[in-house]
């Protein structure tokens, strides 16, 4: 009788699905199976499935799948987001006021560092993308115009929808997604490691440490790639305007008559506050991501996606500031 | 190692300390005191709410209720400028290492020496040595943490613990994930340390062997009733204590009911 028999997993699993059913049918008096006869090692097997573990502790997860009980969680999540966000930018803001007064403690090597990598190291992408969109800008824009003869105004068109908008915008969506994840994802992982503690029981401002010479490198970089882009940009349109018969000379006088200085200064404005959005944005995600790598990678994808959300909805308020401006 | 150092004033007090995560209760009215030169353990089973002391001790976390005293000065109804005077005392070794991973060791252990105050370019590199040199990772200044052992992490994160010379050095499970002899090797450095710098050690472990090895003193988290099982030295508590979860612990559940 005490044979060992030859068996898969199956067969256990059938019989303590089994006896898991009697039991949740009949709470008041558990049955309690007997178990001789069945071969040794099955017998074991059962025993072992069967066996309260040690710290049986009743994890009753809430009934989650109650239309209310979803709604209830949905407003909280946003309620303690929006707090989260306004007490990270308050703490920010004081960060930025410790800084004025000189109290800030930070390495300066770590704002270098990351001005470097937020600046210099995005050019080559920068010059890509808004060379292109001007290429793009002046095709569009000729096969239009053209049906006019007014082919020359095609430097009017790319001059002024760059510097107002397509330069910076270009430029906030590139720093969206490059530096804004990095800043995620190393915030994220530092906090994961527990690296944010280490900081904090050292006495140090994490947000001293950590946000403010991110924050600083992008309003210090926003600004100069936006202009960089602008040229670059118009440079693209004057090589298509060159294919198409507008001499070089001729584009770039027509883009200097066409763009002024009101119009340029626009776009450079909004890059400060596109750039202090993208910080805050994406430092606040990795600072308050989870504790796991896991969490890394969302609070990486979150920060990405807001940054380009929050830089857009930005734009088109700024756009309905300056109509209404008449700017 | 059971030499009960005569009993002066509280380092620290903890008085019906109550932690929560959220609506749930970790542990509560926790009472317990921690005296000079003490090395304290705090013991428990998995997930009962160790590392949850701890930052509590340290200041990440906050009481839901009780207090947490520092020399008799009560921390946690303090100021934050009052508070951060504190914890600049404290040297904390977390349970990953937690070394700044952009940094090399050597500027771990010199970013907090730095700020603390102006020092010579010489001295601190000395200073930095030296720590490095005490937990036997001398010459590894310019090696980054991800390029050295778990081993060597936490090593490296108990010298960057000491860079201040803290009087209160808390220690995260410094011995968990180590082969039994760098386990052992960590426990005499902890021992060495105590007696020739005199401070006060805080740890969170579940290795028996350490326990009996260093502490004289030890609080038990009883992980059923949420609240503190036993209080006392462990060696005495392992014998004698009256609750039976904490001798079925302190004997790897061998003791009072033997299974079969």
């Amino acid at each position: 009788m005490d044979a060992h028999a030859c068996f898969d997993s199956t067969l256990p699993a059938f019989l303590l699905a089994h006896i898991r059913a009697v039991t949740d049918a009949t709470p008041d008096k558990p049955p309690s199976p007997a178990f001789d006869g069945l071969p040794v090692n099955l017998r074991a097997l059962l025993e072992l499935a069967l066996a309260v573990s040690e710290e049986s502790e009743p994890q009753t997860p809430s009934d989650s799948s109650s239309e209310i009980y979803k709604l209830g969680n949905l407003t909280l999540v946003v309620w303690t987001n929006g707090k989260a966000l306004v007490k990270f930018t308050g703490e920010t803001m004081l960060s930025l006021g410790r800084l004025v007064t000189g109290r800030a403690i930070f390495r300066r090597k770590d704002f270098w560092l990351t001005l470097q990598e937020c600046g210099v190291q995005a050019l080559p992408i920068v010059s890509l993308i808004s060379f292109l969109i001007g290429v793009i800008l002046a095709f569009v824009g000729n096969v239009q115009l053209a049906n006019f003869g007014a082919n020359l105004f095609v430097a009017d068109l790319v001059g002024i929808a760059m510097v107002r908008e397509m330069g910076v915008m270009m430029t906030a969506i590139i720093m969206s997604g490059r530096t804004g994840a990095a800043f995620a994802a190393h915030l994220g992982s530092m906090k994961a490691n527990e690296e944010i503690d280490a900081l904090r029981t050292f006495g140090f401002n994490p947000f001293d440490f950590l946000v403010l010479p991110r924050l600083l490198s992008l309003l210090v970089m926003m600004p100069l790639l936006t202009i960089y882009a602008n040229f670059a940009g118009i440079l693209g349109g004057m090589l298509v305007g060159y294919f198409v018969g507008i001499p070089p000379v001729l584009y770039w006088t027509e883009t200097l008559a066409a763009v002024t200085l009101t119009a340029s200064s626009l776009g450079v404005i909004k890059s400060v506050f596109f750039g202090a959005i993208i910080a805050i944005g994406s430092c606040r995600q990795g600072m308050q991501a989870g504790n796991s790598t896991a969490a890394v990678g969302q609070a990486t994808t979150r920060a990405v996606v807001t940054a380009i959300t929050s830089v857009i909805v930005l734009d088109s308020a700024f756009a309905a500031i300056f109509t209404l401006l008449h700017i | 190692m059971s030499a009960t150092p005569e009993l002066t004033a509280a380092k620290v007090t903890v008085k019906g300390l109550t932690m929560t995560y959220g609506t749930q209760v970790v542990m509560h009215d926790l009472d317990f005191e921690i005296f000079d030169k003490d090395i304290f353990v705090i013991m428990g089973g998995s997930g009962c709410g160790k590392s949850t002391l701890l930052r509590h001790l340290i200041g990440l976390l906050e009481p839901a209720k009780g207090s947490i005293s520092f020399d008799g000065k009560n921390f946690t109804a303090a100021d934050p400028a009052e508070r951060t005077d504190t914890v600049r005392r404290f040297g904390v070794m977390y349970q990953s290492g937690a070394l700044w991973s952009s940094l090399t060791l050597g500027e771990n252990i010199s970013v907090p020496l730095e700020e603390s105050g102006k020092i010579p370019p010489k001295t601190l590199r000395d200073l930095v040595a030296y720590k490095l040199a005490l937990v036997g990772l001398a010459g590894y200044e310019n090696y980054y943490p991800s390029q050295i052992s778990g081993g060597m992490k936490k090593r490296a994160g108990i010298a960057r613990a000491m860079a201040r010379d803290p009087d209160l050095l808390f220690l995260d499970e410094p011995g968990a994930g180590l082969d039994p002899l760098s386990s052992r090797r960590l426990d005499d450095l902890i021992l060495r340390l105590r007696d020739s710098q005199g401070s006060t050690i805080v740890i969170v472990t579940h290795e028996l062997a350490s326990i009996f090895n260093i502490s004289n003193r030890a609080i038990f988290l009883d992980s059923a009733t949420h609240s503190q099982g036993a209080l006392g030295n462990p060696c005495d508590l392992r014998d004698h204590s009256e609750n039976p979860a904490v001798r079925l612990f302190l004997n790897r559940g061998t003791q009072p009911t033997s299974p079969r």
